[in-house]
């Protein structure tokens, strides 16, 4: 919501920019809740730009289009200045940039030579200074066809002679005439000279023009049919003739007011009275202490005719229309309105269009409340229904847009079809137009949720519906409609029926409410009177009465203590309110077990060289594919989005891969050498409670880069399962994920619970992602780790006694594995042995092929004596005996 | 004899000081000291001296002896000194070689705003809590003051899983405090962080997935009061002692009186600069007193209890602390990125 602080200066004295400045203003708005976002100054750009009176005017020496003017700028001389335009003449009121002067856009203006002729300064145009036609009206140009401007699009064939004299017939009833006086313009038509009546501004001395002796009227290009390049410089632009009140030397910026300050509010959608002048009016007067003054409209009337006998309301829709107010105006007058009424409007970013349309959005801007006004013909049988629309009804809105309606919106309508989008946009069928008579203003009040759905159906967020859809003032649509007649008989643009129809489908009943201050008091932790809070409510028209508050018609938002208290505050001030620390019981905050294990498992990812990563939850369901599930795999049942942003973000994911992949990819097309990163996510799978998912927290690691094999990302998983001292860990070949390299991927299980699965990523997938390096990646379950979890360590009391240590190297086939071979050592060692690792895996000269040379490393201790080599060569021997029996493996 | 000895003892103390290296000195200790040295041949010869020389012949043989092994003495303890000198000398590194590399992952910047977050409130007595991410409309609007007709209700604001509207990717991380009022006993503190999704292009500042952090406190007597000490105490540690703050009117459905806390620019000191967009505070967080239907939804009677809330947008906190000037850096996962945190 914009405020013109000018329009704002009607309600309420003492608060203009000179009083206080934009930024103090916005300051003390915002902290009792009105918001400001910004603030300007619409002059700001403007500089060193003043009025100024044309002295004379001579043609350029070296040019045939410029002329030299010397213009009073209430200097001690003349300021000398050199333009192109042609509808300059002596006399006229111009804005001047002088030398040294800044325009809209950040345009520098300086002293120069055009054409070897000194300029100090510019004149300028409507569009040089940030307007157009529709703010002043009377600056449009109509320009005569110069016949000396005249250039023949073929030399060779010129339509009009070079040497043309008045007098001279050019076709038909047209011949050329000089212009001999241009203040009454007088032509020399060669026999006679005749003075007439032109619009056409770009008239000079000397000038040839085209003559209708028919109508004795000037031609224009159009006249003459004529293209804009044959008279290149009788175009309809020049500079901006100044018809206000203005002399000399005036600063151009109150002249055309560019001299407003607008402010610009963040209104919060539980004050929709604050989108109004008067709303945002009674709100700076509290907050700067000062009375608001408001206006009652007063409306004479008086036009022909009985306002009944001519406009008949009907609402079958009651609960969509609490209230339906409206009257009528007759034998308007189209045209401009007023020059303060043009520049409120701008200031506030409408555009001026006519007085009647100018009005509407005036009293909407002013009041806050939408009005519509439309073309009484077109209102058949002078009867308005507002109905719901029929399924399928098509109406033009005023944008030219054809929409098509069904019952959910809401209608104008007379008895044989909709004229208007009830609190949206008005019809093109009863637009407003230059030969309206009568007029119909409508003030109504309709349902909020209607509106915003019915606007939102069809795409359509307009300033009134904007407005609809927060709830609006019933009680307002009377004091506005009353607002716009008396602005139509004050710019004595049409002639006010009396009375008002007015349709009210709702009992107003102002909300009462008991003021209680130790209650106020005690939700705000403060000691704040009851005189102030009394007084605070009554700036805000709060009707206080024995311990009794009445609220406003416009405070929909005020309803319990709680609001009351928040008025209290705001104006009390939120930071008057002290600042305590609670008391009460004392809680006992932390995180849970699963967050602490979160954490734990993102510092042994981080100790391990991962980085954390954040992804998207949603995903596209190509992902599916990209990992090679299968078309029926179940797990690709997931949470699907009914409106997402793009198939890229629709389903809720049920795997974290394809993130993880998708960030790998990424990474390496950067050209990053390496990645290594983790991430701590939630799959979502259907079946959670109440018909939400089911989500589960996974650890999702996944790497590329120069070092990395199934090795070394299994050494990380390990970690991490040591980290949370999971017991009995075991691990798996998995060779059905499709994901992932069939030989190249495990399972890993923390006795019977698997915790997850990792592994090198298949090579067909990360060819589909267009990668050509290895990838690998885990996915853990955090449910699983948090189960495995390992109780609190007990101590256990460091060996007494030496260890001897043992090498052995057995030869086995190749299907024998690491972990079977390992296996079998714990359970045949006959209990001194303590540890077997692995060293060394051989396989090459010396070993048959399909074997392979399997070391390890075995360390043998008893807990209460020095071992012998006799006792170790007997448990040695017996490892020895089992790895031969059970799998084949003999020592090499 | 006497005169023999001190020649002796000159001659082997100057031996003995000409050595520079442990062989010199060795063959000074065998020259004069050794088992076929010259003192050793001399002393050989006391006998036949007279018994009444013989005493202090005697001593001054052991005098010169004793002299001799202590220079061997001295000077060994000398040498090995230079020696070990030399060696360590030897075995100069150049310290400016890069160290071998230990590679340390890095904790994702937001994560490392939220983990401050979480250990300060922890700190005062709040427990952190995890909810849904597909949530209830119920329970993420109505529940929350946002009935039907609540303009963020729109399916073009919102993600629906549902037709009818009632299944949703939550909105905002508010249903946690209804779930808080449905499963905790009283008094209550709690935050709760988490994703939250709106239906928004990704752009520099928007997503279509970000993060909120959440916080309520119901409980006896609670006041506006309590929640402006509060988040003074918590922005006075993420910020600093003695940031500036300031409360002003907003609003929000489920809190009355509502308002949105600033902080005093840290770039302008508050006079207006481009990061404060001249205004010379910068908006942290939304709050409010928890409205009475809220808590009478929860079956909390809200004449016995009351309560605050907060909620605050994370990547804007994260973004703002580590100078991010582009949120889809925060999701893109650049190792770039990530590793300079």
């Amino acid at each position: 919501m914009d405020l013109s602080r000018k329009w704002l200066n009607e309600f309420v004295d003492g608060v203009s920019p000179d009083e206080i400045d934009d930024k103090a203003f916005s300051e003390a708005l915002t902290l009792t809740g009105s918001k400001v976002e910004t603030y300007r100054y619409l002059g700001e750009e403007i500089r060193n730009v003043v009025v100024g009176r044309v002295l004379s005017l001579e043609r350029h020496p070296d040019s045939d289009h410029m002329w030299v003017c010397q213009i009073d700028a209430a200097r001690a001389e003349p300021v000398q200045i050199v333009t192109g335009a042609w509808n300059v003449h002596v006399g006229d009121l111009v804005p001047v940039a002088l030398h040294d002067s800044t325009l809209p856009g950040g345009k520098h203006i300086q002293r120069g030579k055009l054409r070897g002729v000194l300029s100090d300064g510019m004149l300028c145009g409507l569009s040089e200074l940030g307007l157009d036609q529709r703010d002043f009206p009377y600056a449009a140009i109509t320009p005569a066809a110069l016949l000396n401007d005249y250039h023949p699009i073929d030399p060779a064939k010129p339509s009009i002679s070079a040497d043309i004299q008045p007098g001279s017939k050019i076709y038909g009833p047209v011949l050329c005439a000089r212009v001999v006086d241009e203040t009454a313009v007088t032509l020399d038509t060669g026999s006679d000279t005749v003075t007439v009546k032109t619009p056409c501004d770009n008239l000079h001395k000397g000038d040839l023009v085209a003559f209708h002796t028919g109508t004795s009227t000037i031609c224009t290009l159009a006249d003459l049919r004529a293209e804009q390049r044959e008279f290149p410089h009788c175009i309809p632009d020049g500079i901006f003739i100044l018809r206000e009140n203005c002399v000399p030397g005036d600063d151009i910026r109150p002249v055309i007011g560019a001299d407003d300050h607008v402010v610009e509010f963040e209104i919060t959608p539980n004050r929709p009275d604050c989108l109004s002048i008067i709303g945002l009016a009674r709100e700076a007067a509290a907050t700067f202490g000062k009375p608001l003054r408001l206006h009652e409209p007063v409306v004479k009337g008086g036009a022909d005719g009985v306002l009944t006998d001519l406009l008949d309301v009907e609402t079958p829709d009651a609960d969509l229309v609490p209230r339906y107010t409206a009257r009528m105006v007759r034998n308007v007058k189209i045209g401009p309105s007023p020059l303060w009424m043009r520049q409120r409007l701008r200031a506030m970013g409408v555009r001026p269009i006519n007085n009647i349309v100018d009005i509407t959005n005036y009293v909407m801007i002013e009041y806050g409340q939408p009005m519509h006004a439309f073309d009484y013909r077109y209102v058949k049988g002078g009867r308005i229904i507002v109905r719901r629309a029929r399924e399928g009804e098509e109406l033009t809105t005023l944008d030219g847009i054809v929409r098509k309606l069904n019952a959910n919106h809401l209608v104008i309508a007379d008895e044989t079809r909709a004229v208007g989008l009830a609190g949206i946009m008005g019809g093109e069928n009863s637009e407003i137009a230059a030969d309206t008579v009568d007029v119909v203003f409508e003030s109504a009040n309709f349902d909020g949720t209607c509106i915003r759905k019915g606007a939102l159906a069809l795409g359509m967020r307009t300033e009134a519906s904007a407005k609809f859809e927060k709830g609006l003032d019933p009680m307002n649509t009377l004091p506005a409609v009353n607002r716009a007649c008396e602005l139509v008989e004050l710019l004595d643009a049409g002639e006010v029926v009396d009375g008002v129809i007015d349709v009210l489908n709702f009992v107003p009943q102002p909300a009462v409410l008991p003021l209680e201050p130790d209650k106020i008091n005690a939700l705000l932790g403060t000691d704040v009177s009851v005189d102030e809070m009394v007084r605070i409510l009554r700036k805000l028209d709060f009707t206080v009465e024995n311990g009794t508050v009445t609220v406003p018609s416009w405070r929909g938002d005020v309803r319990l203590m709680a609001d009351l208290a928040e008025e209290v505050a705001r104006f009390h001030g939120y930071n008057n309110i002290p600042c305590t620390l609670m008391r009460g019981e004392t809680t006992r905050g932390g995180f849970s077990p699963e967050q602490q294990l979160e954490r734990q498992l993102g510092a042994v990812c981080r100790s391990v060289g991962y980085d954390e990563i954040i992804t998207y939850s949603f995903i596209s369901p190509t992902y599916y594919d990209k990992i090679r599930w299968q078309p029926e795999d179940p797990r690709r049942r997931s949470f699907t989005i009914l409106n997402p942003l793009g198939e890229g973000t629709s389903i809720m994911r049920t795997t974290t891969l394809p993130s993880m992949l998708e960030i790998l990819t990424r990474n390496y097309n950067y050209r990053n050498k390496a990645a290594r990163l983790y991430e701590l996510g939630k799959i979502y799978l259907p079946g959670g409670p109440d018909g939400l998912a089911d989500e589960q927290k996974y650890l999702t690691l996944g790497a590329y880069g120069e070092g990395l094999d199934f090795f070394s990302l299994k050494g990380v998983v390990e970690a991490v399962l040591s980290a949370v001292r999971a017991g009995d860990v075991r691990f798996e070949a998995e060779r059905e994920n499709p994901s992932y390299h069939p030989g190249r991927c495990a399972r890993v299980y923390a006795g019977n619970a698997l915790i997850g699965t990792f592994g090198q990523i298949h090579p067909l997938v990360a060819r589909g992602y267009g990668v050509d390096t290895e990838l690998y990646c885990a996915e853990l379950s955090l449910a699983a780790l948090m189960a495995a979890r390992g109780s609190e360590p007990t101590y256990v009391p460091l060996p007494r006694f030496p260890a001897v240590m043992r090498d052995i190297a057995v030869v086995c086939d190749e299907s024998v594995t690491v972990g079977a071979l390992s296996d079998c050592i714990r359970r045949s060692a006959r209990g001194l042995l303590k540890e077997a690792s692995l060293f060394d895996i051989y396989r090459g000269p010396g070993i048959a092929p399909g074997k392979k040379s399997v070391a390890f490393n075995l360390t043998l201790r008893s807990d209460d004596r020095s071992l012998t080599a006799e006792d170790a060569d007997a448990d040695v021997a017996a490892i020895l005996e089992a790895l031969r029996r059970e799998l084949g493996a003999v020592l090499r | 004899m006497k005169q023999q000895l001190e020649q002796l003892r000159a001659a082997a103390l100057d031996a003995i000081s000409q050595a520079v290296g442990m062989e010199d000195l060795e063959n000074a200790r065998i020259r004069f000291l050794g088992k076929k040295g010259e003192l050793t041949a001399m002393l050989r010869q006391m006998g036949k001296l007279s018994p009444e020389e013989r005493p202090a012949m005697g001593q001054l043989a052991n005098e010169v002896r004793a002299a001799m092994e202590k220079a061997i003495d001295e000077t060994r303890i000398k040498l090995e000194a230079a020696a070990l000198e030399r060696k360590l000398a030897n075995e100069a590194v150049d310290v400016t070689v890069p160290g071998e590399k230990v590679v340390l992952g890095h904790k994702h910047p937001m994560y490392i705003a939220l983990d401050e977050i979480k250990d300060i409130f922890v700190g005062m007595g709040f427990t952190v809590l995890d909810g849904p991410e597909v949530e209830l409309a119920e329970l993420n609007f109505d529940r929350l003051n946002a009935g039907e007709g609540h303009p963020s209700r729109d399916w073009s604001d919102t993600f629906y899983f549902k037709e009818d509207s009632s299944v949703m990717l939550r909105s905002q991380t508010s249903p946690m405090q209804v779930r808080a009022m449905d499963t905790l006993p009283l008094p209550i503190r709690m935050i709760a962080p988490g994703r939250v999704y709106r239906k928004d292009e990704v752009d520099a500042t928007h997503s279509p997935m970000f993060h909120q952090v959440e916080g309520m406190v119901i409980d006896k007597n609670v006041t506006m009061a309590d929640l402006k000490g509060t988040l003074n105490a918590v922005v006075e540690e993420l910020y600093g002692k003695g940031t500036q703050t300031r409360f002003r009117p907003h609003h929000f459905p489920f809190t009355e009186p509502s308002c949105e806390l600033d902080v005093q620019c840290h770039k302008c000191g508050g006079k207006g600069c481009p990061t404060c967009k001249g205004e010379g505070w910068i908006e942290l967080l939304g709050a409010g007193m928890i409205h009475p239907h809220v808590l009478e939804m929860a079956g909390i009677d809200p004449e016995v209890w009351s309560g605050w809330a907060f909620g605050f947008g994370l990547e804007r906190t994260a973004m703002r602390r580590f100078k991010i000037d582009d949120l889809r850096l925060i999701f893109e996962n650049d190792v770039r990125f990530l590793e300079q945190f």
